[in-house]
Parts: C-alpha cells; structure tokens; sequence
C-alpha cells in the first residue's frame, strides 16, 4: 500500500474500457431510483401512517395521505394503552447496551489471542464459535427458558442481556480477528522489546489501530440484540420488560389497533439504526463472511 | 511429563485468561442450553413445568403422531428452499446492477440496506397492515392500478398468507445476500473480465464462466447463513399466518412455538427442537453435497 502511494506499484498494461454511453447511464440511473424505491416504499407507507390519525388508519377503502396530518402521534403515542411504550423503550436500550458492553469485554480479548497466537484448544475454540452461529436463539428457546428459570432469571433483561452477547459472539469474533490478523506482526514485536506486556500491547497498540472493526462488531451487536425477537418473547413475560420487538407484536389482532402509534415508534426506531448501519456498511459483510478463520 | 507437552500445555494456560470468558458464555448460554433441551425431550414435563420423571422417547413418539407433523415438514422445506433460492437469484441480478458506475450508486446501495437494518417485526408488520383487504394501502392500489378487480385478503388464508410472508422473508433477507455478493464481486480481477471480452466472449458467457467461479465462496456463505437464518426466522411468520387457525401454514419453528407458548408442552417442544436441529444439519449437508460450494476453494 506505501509502495502503491509512492507510486513504485507496477501499473498493469489496461486496455481502455469502452465508456458506457449517456442512454445506458440513464438508464441505470432509472433503474437504480426504482430499485431504491422497492426498497425504501414499505418505510415510507410506515412513515404516512404513522402521521394518520386513528380514524384516517381504519378507513375503508384507505386514502393513501393522511386527511389530516398528526404529528403529534409521535408525541401522544408515549401514552398509548396498548403497551407501556417508554418501558419497551428503555428495556431495548438498556438490553442492547448492556449486551453490547458485555461482547465488548469477552470478544476482545479472545479474537486478539486467537489472531496472534497459536495454542492448543484453538481449534476448539473456533468451533465452538461456529457452532454458535448455527445454533440461534430460536432453536434453543425451550432450553433456554428452562435454564433460566432454575438460576432465577427468568423474566430479567440479565437473561436477555447474556443471550445477545453470546449469540452475537460469532460475528464480533469473526471481524475482530480478521482486523487484528492484519495488523503486521513486527508492530507487535518492536512493542514485546519495548517491554510491553501483551494486555498493553493489545489496548496501547492494537486496538487504536484496529477501531473500525471493533466499532462495526459493536454496532452490529447493538442493532442485532434490538432487533432479537424469539428468546424475548419466551423468556421477558411482564409487558414493562419486553422489547419493542416484542410489545409490538402483541399489536396485531388487538381490537383497539393503533397503527399508527405503531408505525410511530418503528419509524423512531428504525432511523437511527439504518444511520448505524451505514456507517459500518463497508465492513459488514467482511465479519459475516469470515466464516473461514485462519 | 516431558518438555513439549508441558511447553503445550503452558501454552494452552497462558490462552485461558484470553478465552475463557466468551468460553463461558458460550457453555453458559448456547451449549448448556442445548444440552438441557435435549435432556428435556426425554422428560415428562407437566404444564406447570413441573418435572415428573423420566419419559424415554415418548415425547418423539407424541411429535410423530401429531397429525400436522407431514404438512409442517413439507411447509418447512419450501419455506426455506424458496425464500433462500429467490433471495439469491435476485441478489446476484441486484449486486450485478450495483457493482456497475453511475451516478447515486451510494444511495441504491444504502436503500438496499435498510431492511437489514430494520427490526423484521416492524417490518413485517408494515406488510400484514398494508396488505390488509380493508384498510391496505397496498391491497388498493393494486385495484387503483387494475392488477386486482378488488381488495383480496392476502393474509386471511392459509396458502395466500404463507406466500405473502415468503414474499417478505425474500424482501427482508436481500440486503444481506446482495453485500455478500458484492463483496465477491469485488474480488473478480479486472484484467479476467478484460482478457473476457478480448477472446470474444459475450456478457452472459463472461458471467457464467469467468464471474460466477469467483462468486463461489460468496455464494456458499450467503447461502450457508441464509439457510441458518430463514429456517430460524419466527417473526415473519409469526405475524403473518399466526393468527389462522390449524397449522396449514406453519414451520416446524412457528409449531414449535405454539407447543412452548400455547400448549405449554416443554417436553413436546423440546423434542420438536432437537428435531430441528437435525433439520437444519440435514438442509445443509443436502446443500453441500448437491452444490459443493467448497470444491472451489479446495483444489
């Protein structure tokens, strides 16, 4: 990379490419709008209802703009009877972040080890982390349930708060190890005969080099366990600790529907993780894709 | 002992304090789980969840006569070969279109990235209240727009609802396939594909035989996690065909959640988990026998 800014790189012989003409750009311009527009139609639906009012949601046949405009359901929405909204809120958050905090401390250390060094169990380790990403907290929500009813946490965002950091594990692990694989090895070795011990080589050296991935893992944590739904629904039974994922599902079928309160507090959830995402959107895929640990 | 096992097994200590703590909360909260549910299936385990004693295979048994159990299965093998064979036809059309330059690719990718980025409850739900036949607005404007003589009730029968949420499965796991498929792309040297049209060779020829090899490993994985993750996929189908009655329309996951949550069965459940598991190993092996995603990256 330092020899390709210095420009010593060998540029490889290239045959100019046929420019593509002004129609055909046009036309995937054209395309590209539609293909965003599939994509983003449903959250834009969500965001007219959500400024209906109750009325204007159940007319039959629909309008597709509100008649008259409420914005503020997204204020009066905190108090809706459906569920205890500002308490799904703070439970999302405090689960996520705490989920979050909690990968952060185990999966650090672990795919710092795993990168640089070899040792035996290694191997075993790696798979166990496979392993996690195959068995998910759907297929293991009966177990689940079981075992923290006898350790008495049922029922209490710890269970939850453990349940996302374990399950997002793989992931973290994955991209951590893939950045810390790549920083050289002779960064580390002039910092062993500097005298640092190997915590102090990881926190001083490593990780200031390797934050974008420790920043996508920590995201992607964040945005996965808001979004967990099944072990939730199992394990959280009283309505004021249950995730938005889960107290809004309880919206459907009630006969006192309020889609619009619905879609209000989606649409307030969904923006800030879609910001989330795309700032990480380089990266993510690298630590899903890593399956193949070295 | 002599110095090599004892050099290794320094080594191996030296390892612990690194990797024992995700360790723990992988034994803790994924192994020992799975253990206990499958110590569960063998048990007798009342409503209450009181533990009465030793079941031996009765529960596999109790699965096996369940009159639904061959419609689940079936439901649950086109659950998961369409939703992951139509989400990777369209991903590999979608990452085609947006690896190519024009002007707002960066806002397409991103839009493209949004139902990942969206909790599937919500966005399922936008889809059961927008397909409603009364009050939908998606339902009227396909009348509006003459594809529908009137409002039909998508999600009301069992057949229609099971294709709308596989609609939505596909919808919802797009964004993660198409990355993944681009990232291979990127992966595709320049000079092959310009040695390609060199050698005359047109553009669904150069796809076939010089793109598609490198898209292998792409593929694989997506397909891997994907299969991982619609077969797991409770959500979609929980708000879609939930409320009908039977189970017509059901997986073995959503069965599998009626029978903890409805019938508080956790023996029944239990063992309708472990089923699971080996469901999901055997769609994989199958997948990886018939396709050999592998045999790329081996020789």
């Amino acid at each position: 990379m330092i020899a390709a800014r210095l420009g010593l790189a060998a540029r490889p012989t290239r045959i100019r490419k046929l420019r593509p003409s002004r129609g055909r750009i046009a036309a995937r311009i054209f395309a590209g709008f539609l293909i965003a527009l599939f994509f983003i139609m449903p959250y834009l639906i969500m965001l007219v209802a959500s400024l209906k009012g109750r009325f204007d949601t159940l007319t039959v046949p629909p309008t597709y703009l509100p008649k008259v405009w409420y914005p503020q359901n997204y204020i009066t929405m905190w108090g809706a009877s459906q569920t205890p909204l500002l308490a799904n809120v703070i439970s999302t958050l405090v689960i996520s972040v705490c989920a979050t905090a909690l990968m952060f401390v185990v999966c650090i250390p672990a795919a710092y080890y795993t990168a640089r060094f070899r040792f035996p169990g290694r191997g075993v380790f790696l798979f166990l982390v496979v392993v996690t990403q195959m068995l998910q907290p759907t297929l293991l929500a009966t177990g689940l349930f079981q075992e923290f009813v006898v350790v008495g946490l049922v029922d209490t965002w710890l269970a939850m708060i453990l349940i996302n950091a374990a399950f997002n594990l793989t992931f973290a692990i994955w991209i951590m190890h893939n950045f810390f694989a790549s920083v050289p090895e002779e960064v580390n070795e002039a910092a062993e005969l500097d005298g640092a011990g190997k915590w102090g080589i990881l926190w001083r050296i490593n990780l200031p080099l390797v934050w974008p991935g420790i920043v996508t893992a920590v995201i992607y944590t964040f945005v996965a366990s808001a979004n967990e739904f099944s072990a939730s629904l199992v394990i959280l039974t009283t309505d004021t600790n249950q995730p938005l994922s889960v107290a809004l599902s309880k919206f459907v079928g009630q006969y006192d529907a309020a889609w619009q309160y619905l879609f209000g507090i989606s649409i307030v959830a969904i923006i800030p993780s879609v910001f989330l995402f795309v700032l990480i959107e380089k990266h993510l895929v690298g630590g899903l894709t890593a399956g193949s640990v070295k | 002992m002599d110095r090599s096992t004892s050099a290794s097994v320094s080594r191996a200590s030296g390892a612990l304090p690194w990797t024992l703590p995700a360790g723990v909360l992988i034994f803790g909260v994924v192994l020992f789980p799975a253990g206990y549910q499958v110590y569960d299936s063998t048990r007798d385990i009342g409503v209450s969840g009181y533990d009465r004693g030793p079941a031996g295979f009765s529960n596999y048994v109790e699965l096996l006569g369940r009159p639904e159990l061959w419609v689940v299965l079936r439901n649950t093998f086109v659950w998961v070969v369409g939703v992951v064979f139509v989400t990777l036809a369209l991903s590999l059309w979608l990452a085609q279109f947006l690896n190519r330059q024009f002007p707002g690719r960066q806002f397409v990718r991103i839009a493209v990235l949004v139902p990942w980025a969206a909790s599937s409850v919500m966005t399922t739900l936008l889809f059961v209240y927008a397909l409603d036949p009364f009050y939908g607005i998606i339902n009227k404007f396909l009348v509006d727009v003459h594809i529908l003589h009137e409002p039909f009730g998508f999600t009301q029968q069992p057949v229609a609802a099971f294709l709308v949420a596989m609609m939505v499965g596909v919808f919802i796991s797009l964004p993660f396939t198409t990355y993944t498929i681009l990232a291979g792309l990127a992966g595709v040297p320049g000079d092959v594909l310009e040695a390609a049209v060199v050698d005359g060779a047109g553009p669904t020829r150069t796809y076939v035989s010089v793109v598609l090899p490198y898209l292998h490993r792409a593929i694989a994985l997506a397909t891997l996690i994907n299969i991982i993750n619609v077969f797991n996929s409770l959500p979609v189908l929980k708000l879609i065909t939930g409320s009908l009655p039977g189970h017509s329309a059901d997986t073995t996951t959503t069965l599998m959640f009626k029978i903890l949550q409805g019938e508080h069965n956790i023996g029944l459940a239990s063992a309708l988990s472990a089923v699971n598991f080996v469901v999901v190993l055997v769609i994989i092996a199958i997948y990886l026998a018939v396709v050999k995603p592998m045999k790329q990256i081996e020789s």
